[in-house]
């Protein structure tokens, strides 16, 4: 939806002027060349001070002492488990909340019912929950001394400081992405597709196939796109239930994270710099998805 | 991408919804994943805190330490916020207005700070503004101490807030007639006159919101905070870390009590931002 128009009067004359009776005097609505110039120059000095040289930092340090360490750094052990761990927690966060999130949007959208206003501000909560707290959500369920503790101890079940703990508060966080990308999109959409093909005999399963899926797949895409970069990168809520066992319970974050605070810096850029592939590749996606979704 | 606009209401209401299957069990999944992820995991602070004792709550949360640690996230919050709307204008302002070189790859590039984890970003900023960084060798040489202070929890969260006001004010403007500034124009307003009078006013719900917006998140921000802010106590120690080191300390009543006032506070700014929105939206609506 962004960017993707430039604005009459800035370039070309104005398209829709069949509409419009009398054509704008050219240039009075934007501003003089200079200011123009101006405006674009602090634009790109302001995005490139805050956005860009972060990156370049990124990959300059992770690379300062030349390339096979930055190699080593990543194959060694705990980088190749705190991969792993990041991935395998990534592949079940996703799937359950972009399960979820269709769920949520079928009924919000398709039907009418009572405090449905309610529902949707109540799925929104996890956005307005500081992530920390989000982590100490969980320790105060399932911690030592939490709600559950004393039975999980009794049970020899781990949640906190291990594999379960992490999957949880990741769920957590990334909780609304999906949904809330569908909500309104097949709000916009209406019922009257499926309806037809209801009266034409198609069940549940078969309709939602060939009928909303098509319909809302770009849209399911980048919800599903935005919730894995959330689940790969979070930081502030893994790491009050990780526990920081390194190999064990150390996502790619954490594991970039305990480096740094050891000043290895090198293998901590090494670490963040796959994080950052990772952000560059969903920063496409996700364009390229809004152009498919318009 | 966080500013839903109000959903329309569905053109089909009644009998009509009737004939759709999957009502009760994408509900009941809904309402109980909710539940299960959300609901209980929240009411569970709560419970916990009503295990307080009133004074023991009440000299956790006016602890010196406690309340310097709002202050400062308060401040360095706001301090960050008013840059980007700012700075998010003018950005959102040349990429709806203007067409130049890159600029499809400025847009694609807004969005970096949703899709960065917080940990990278607070390590590459320290790196940048740490005395002998890239540009902290020239701050601290006039006399700015741009890492380890309040400072420098500013510039991160500059840089996390920075997308909530651009993407909050870009749609606005590309749904935006100029008619009224053309009528100006033709009524001799100077573009000055022009940005003071019309554009400004009527982008302000915009601001406001993508402004809240980036408070909002500026005040829980942990990951890219924590590396740059040096963490000292009444300094520079935000109000999320103090819940860490709480917690590090076992000392969960206290957590609690600092969790709960920030869960309030975040949920009334929610509220205020989804009242602005349903104010912007009414204002774009209404001619």
């Amino acid at each position: 939806m962004a960017g993707s128009h430039s604005y009459p009067g800035t370039t070309s004359p104005p398209a829709r002027g069949t509409a419009r009776k009398l054509a704008p005097r050219a240039g009075c609505t934007t501003e003089s060349p200079l200011a123009r110039r101006l405006l674009i120059a602090v634009a790109l000095g302001f995005i490139g001070l805050v956005l860009l040289l972060p990156l370049a930092a990124v990959f300059v340090q992770a690379f300062k002492r030349g390339a096979d360490v930055y190699f080593a750094a990543l194959t060694e052990p705990d980088a190749l488990a705190a991969i792993r761990l990041t991935l395998f927690t990534a592949l079940i966060v996703v799937p359950l909340n972009t399960i979820f999130g269709i769920a949520a949007a079928w009924c919000l959208t398709k039907f009418a019912f009572r405090g449905k206003q309610w529902l949707i501000t109540l799925i929104d909560l996890p956005f307005a929950v500081s992530p920390v707290i989000a982590g100490f959500l969980f320790i105060l369920l399932f911690g030592a001394h939490g709600w559950f503790g004393s039975w999980l101890a009794a049970h020899d079940v781990q949640i906190v400081f291990a594999l379960p703990g992490i999957v949880l508060a990741t769920l957590f966080v990334t909780f609304p992405f999906v949904a809330r990308e569908l909500i309104p999109l097949m709000q916009s959409q209406g019922t009257l597709e499926e309806e037809a093909a209801a009266t034409l005999g198609a069940k549940g399963w078969k309709m939602f196939r060939h009928i909303t899926l098509p319909n809302i797949k770009w849209g399911l895409l980048y919800g599903i796109v935005i919730c894995n970069a959330r689940a790969m990168g979070e930081f502030g809520a893994v790491s009050v239930v990780s526990g920081h066992i390194r190999g064990e319970t150390n996502t790619l974050p954490l594991h970039v994270e305990i480096l740094y605070n050891e000043y290895q810096f090198s293998a901590a850029f090494a670490a963040a710099s796959l994080l950052v592939a990772v952000a560059l590749l969903t920063l496409t996606a996700k364009q390229w998805l809004e152009r498919k979704r318009l | 991408m966080t500013a839903t606009p109000t959903p329309k209401r569905a053109p089909h209401k009644g009998k009509s919804y009737a004939v759709l299957p999957g009502f009760r069990i994408t509900l009941g999944f809904t309402i109980g994943y909710l539940s299960l992820l959300v609901l209980i995991p929240l009411s569970a602070v709560v419970l916990k805190s009503l295990e307080l004792s009133w004074d023991g709550f009440w000299a956790t949360v006016f602890d010196a330490r406690v309340l310097a640690a709002y202050r400062i996230s308060f401040a360095t919050a706001l301090a960050a916020g008013l840059i980007n709307v700012v700075f998010g204008f003018i950005v959102a302002w040349v990429l709806v207005r203007y067409s130049f070189p890159g600029k499809r790859l400025l847009d694609g590039i807004i969005d970096l700070p949703f899709a960065l984890p917080t940990a990278v970003a607070g390590i590459a900023l320290t790196s940048i503004y740490a005395e002998n960084g890239w540009i902290g060798r020239w701050l601290y040489a006039i006399g700015i101490p741009s890492a380890y202070s309040a400072a420098g929890i500013a510039i991160a969260l500059t840089f996390i807030g920075l997308p909530f006001v651009v993407r909050t004010v870009q749609p606005v403007l590309e749904s935006w007639e100029t008619d009224v500034e053309e009528a100006a124009a033709t009524l001799g307003a100077k573009r000055l006159t022009v940005f003071r009078r019309i554009i400004v006013p009527q982008l302000l719900p915009s601001l406001l919101t993508g402004f809240a917006l980036a408070f909002a998140r500026g005040i829980g921000e942990y990951g890219s905070v924590v590396f740059i802010s040096g963490n000292m106590p009444y300094k520079t120690e935000i109000a999320p870390l103090l819940i860490m080191t709480k917690l590090e300390q076992y000392d969960y009543a206290g957590a609690t009590a600092v969790a709960l006032v920030m869960l309030i506070l975040s949920f009334l700014l929610q509220l205020l931002i989804n009242a602005l929105q349903w104010k912007a939206a009414r204002r774009m609506t209404s001619p």
